[in-house]
């Protein structure tokens, strides 16, 4: 399965959201969204991934 | 000291934790002001958001993440979200940008974005204009405060439109008011505090001075003054002199 990730093309195996943090390595402090929606982290091991969905990963960065 | 949505914040320095040099001159700056709160974002995981998280936790600041850099109703409202859950704060900086060049809030968007995160049960602090149609918007669908620019973010003009923020003040007595943006000197904080504003918000001043920690203690120091005076309530200016010193029994040497 082919997804985005970060704008990034990946091919991934992982079957939900939470298959796909941990394969990808991304540590703890992180936010999801799948397609532009906001995925709480409780609903990520029951978000199934769908070919050319557009992942986000977020984590607390510099801002002003 | 300034209270935001019933919590008190410890100073009305409001700071930034961008574009530093480093991660040791960020937490350098933050020691010299002590400000009350700092802002962060959120921005995509390429490695460094778990060690930044660990800086900003010993910062000793509230934090307000933002939504920059969000051009939409859509866009602000997921990244509000995320901020939630990441930073487990119902605080909001709401930033919903209309214009590229001059980052001038989209003002229509942001009243809307306002409204469904504040229904949604976050507490909005929305970047905007000093228009008070716009203002009076905000505080229709919640918000119970407000901060408007001094000046485009990053350009260091200070207060562009004094009347406008003084009318701000007036039409909002005992609403919180902050100006966010535009700060460059620590004279421009102390105008802002000195018309009675409950804080001010700034991040390029100290972050791009030559001695960011430095920086960090003259805006500390200057919204301390600018507070003080208008607490002290200033004099009325007036056109032409009155001598300071007594009239009344100086010697007659003509």
């Amino acid at each position: 399965m082919n997804i985005l990730l970060n704008g990034e093309g990946r091919e991934t195996h992982a079957a939900t959201l939470a298959e796909l943090l941990a394969e990808q390595g991304f540590g703890p402090k992180v936010a999801t969204a799948r397609n532009g929606d906001f995925v709480p982290a409780g609903l990520r091991a029951a978000t199934a991934l769908a070919d050319g969905d557009q992942i986000e990963v977020v984590a607390p960065m510099q801002g002003g | 000291m300034p209270v935001f949505y019933d919590i008190e914040v410890g100073s009305a320095l409001m700071l930034g934790t961008a574009q530093y040099p480093s991660p040791a001159v960020l937490a350098e700056a933050f020691r010299a002001a002590r400000p009350g709160i700092a802002t962060v974002s959120l921005r995509r995981e390429q490695g460094g958001g778990q060690d930044f998280w660990g800086l900003v936790q010993g910062l000793g600041a509230k934090i307000l993440p933002n939504t920059a850099g969000c051009h939409s109703v859509k866009e602000a409202v997921t990244t509000a979200h995320m901020a939630r859950e990441l930073f487990n704060t119902r605080w909001i900086k709401l930033e919903v940008i209309g214009h590229t060049d001059t980052l001038q809030p989209d003002v229509f968007a942001l009243v809307e974005a306002a409204r469904i995160l504040t229904d949604d049960g976050f507490e909005v602090f929305p970047y905007c204009t000093e228009d008070l149609t716009v203002c009076g918007r905000l505080v229709d669908v919640g918000c119970r405060v407000l901060m408007p620019w001094g000046a485009p973010i990053g350009s260091g003009l200070g207060i562009n439109n004094a009347w406008g923020l003084r009318a701000l003040r007036a039409h909002f007595p005992d609403l919180p008011l902050v100006v966010d943006a535009g700060i460059g000197l620590p004279s421009h904080a102390a105008e802002a505090m000195e018309m009675g504003y409950d804080a001010v918000l700034l991040n390029t001043a100290v972050a791009k001075a030559g001695d960011s920690a430095g920086m960090a203690r003259a805006m500390a120091l200057a919204v301390e003054a600018g507070r003080a005076a208008f607490l002290a309530d200033p004099m009325e200016p007036r056109d032409m002199a009155a001598p300071s010193t007594p009239v009344i029994g100086k010697a007659f040497l003509a």
